[in-house]
């Protein structure tokens, strides 16, 4: 598969398995960060909420990111198609520790409360259908699962955008009164989920 | 003058001072480990908290460190975030305050802060603190009853209710200014007569034997431990008597989620939390929060049941 740049793209030392598994780890620094310091108890008076928090929106910020690969090989012709794998793992992993916390940090895996909170709070439910996505995508990421899955594989993966679309509900109406950060998130989703509707050139549509 | 009792944990329940500025650095030390087994800073020093709740206390009844109370506010004149209140409120000036008492009353007045302190007094009240958002505090305020304000003030036959105005100055406070989706200032508040008249019902001036930080609403804020923290109007102007039910902030901005009374009641919930239990702010670790089951009326229901007796708490909630 040759980019449409690549005569320009100056040859990398290092294989493209290591410079997926040096970003994923690179990215992970914020995780650290929070979890160290919450050790430390340097997060304030509520730790637990901090890093909930925190690890919401670096999931939403890698499922941004990820989302702007194709796009920016399409139109900036800038490929960092290699890196898109790694990006979406964030994304999903970033999503698990969310989860882990508000499962088990907050809500001490008590099911009844769980279960309770997720049929009767709309914006549980939004947030628990996109990790979902996203745990499906996480899954069916591997290399035998794409050969397995052929191409029915990215019929899979556009569930994505259903996600985007679900992750910036669950942000926007998570809050006592509207907040900017999460209009600012989903306008940037919109942004990203629109240049999929340009036509493609020299492709007709099936 | 007769003293009014409350309830409030035994000497003995208070974390000693000395214990209390070590929790920290135990918390540090401990961080998951001991504490995820759900053992406390202090309990190991004796039995006090089990003693506690066999009087139908909660075990751990301790004031919550004073750095989270003065850190972890609800203010949104400063700021949406927790954070805020502390960090933005560097420009506010809560001296020389006024506090304007009128409506249905024989001497409709404007009080000095300095002339309210100096005509009320204050007396410490150790009061538990559950937010609308699922977290608690104990928290130790001075102040003064709203009820000997308003004693003083001669309550006119025919009034009904209470409302409070809060302060607005947009320089000041940047939650103020623009906020394209924030709350209408000032922040109003409303409690009926009889609940304001109600020995519980606090005018703070001071927490933790200091005058109020701004960010817990200096220089004299609302007290009402039974109810959600919101009803709890900072920073007051206007205490207005009245015989008509106020607006409230928060109930005109959501009316479905937040009613006019906002009594705790882990058996109504909100449409985005569960009220059955709290987190205890100030207690738990990273890795496991501190919870408790949410009592009626914040556990003050001994004192102000009967205030609501033959009413639908979940009609008027």
């Amino acid at each position: 598969m040759a980019p449409p740049s690549s005569g320009r793209r100056r040859r990398s030392r290092f294989s493209p398995l290591t410079r997926q598994v040096f970003l994923y780890l690179f990215c992970l620094i914020p995780a650290v960060s929070d979890i160290a310091q919450g050790m430390a108890n340097t997060l304030g008076p509520n730790p637990v909420s901090v890093c909930l928090h925190d690890f919401g929106r670096w999931a939403f910020r890698f499922l941004l990111i990820s989302l702007a690969v194709s796009p920016l090989r399409r139109f900036a012709g800038l490929d960092f198609m290699v890196y898109r794998r790694p990006l979406g793992l964030l994304a999903f992993s970033y999503a698990a520790l969310h989860v882990v916390f508000y499962v088990g940090v907050a809500r001490h895996f008590d099911t009844h409360v769980l279960w309770k909170d997720f049929t009767s709070r709309p914006f549980l439910t939004f947030g628990v259908l996109t990790f979902l996505i996203l745990l499906v995508l996480a899954v069916t990421s591997t290399r035998r699962a794409i050969i397995a899955l052929g191409r029915r594989w990215t019929k899979l993966h556009k569930l994505v955008y259903v996600a985007m679309i679900l992750a910036s509900v669950h942000y926007a109406i998570a809050f006592k009164t509207w907040h900017t950060e999460p209009f600012i998130y989903a306008a940037i989703a919109a942004v990203l989920l629109s240049l999929r509707l340009v036509p493609k050139p020299g492709k007709r549509t099936v | 003058m007769a003293v009014y009792r409350y309830p409030r944990p035994a000497s003995s329940d208070i974390t000693p001072r000395r214990l209390f500025f070590s929790r920290r650095a135990l918390l540090g030390t401990a961080a998951g480990g001991v504490l995820a087994s759900g053992l406390k800073p202090g309990m190991a020093q004796a039995d006090a908290p089990v003693a506690a709740s066999a009087r139908g206390w909660p075990a751990a009844e301790t004031p919550t460190p004073r750095d989270d109370v003065t850190h972890y506010n609800n203010f949104y004149e400063f700021g949406m975030e927790k954070s805020d209140p502390a960090e933005l409120s560097g420009g506010f000036h809560p001296r020389p305050w006024q506090v304007q008492v009128d409506g249905l009353v024989e001497h409709p007045q404007v009080w000095d802060l300095d002339a309210l302190s100096a005509r009320f007094g204050h007396e410490d009240r150790l009061y538990r603190m559950r937010c609308v958002e699922a977290w608690s505090m104990v928290i130790p305020w001075q102040g003064f009853e709203l009820g000997a304000l308003l004693r003083a003030a001669g309550v006119k036959a025919g009034a009904k209710y209470v409302a409070f105005t809060s302060v607005v100055r947009p320089s000041e406070m940047p939650g103020q200014r623009g906020g394209l989706f924030s709350l209408r200032w000032p922040y109003v508040e409303g409690l009926r007569l009889d609940e304001a008249m109600h020995p519980l019902t606090l005018l703070a001036t001071g927490v933790y034997g200091e005058a109020l930080p701004a960010q817990n609403g200096a220089p004299i804020r609302l007290v009402v431990p039974w109810k959600y923290g919101f009803k709890g109007i900072k920073s007051i102007t206007r205490i207005t008597v009245t015989d008509k039910q106020p607006p409230t902030s928060w109930n005109q901005m959501a009316p479905e989620e937040y009613g006019f009374y906002a009594n705790v009641n882990p058996d109504v919930d909100h449409p985005r939390w569960s009220q059955s239990s709290e987190q205890i702010i100030g207690e738990g670790s990273l890795f496991r929060t501190a919870r408790r089951p949410t009592r009626l009326f914040n556990g003050y229901a001994e004192q102000v049941a009967s205030l609501y007796r033959g009413m639908d708490l979940r009609k008027d909630f």
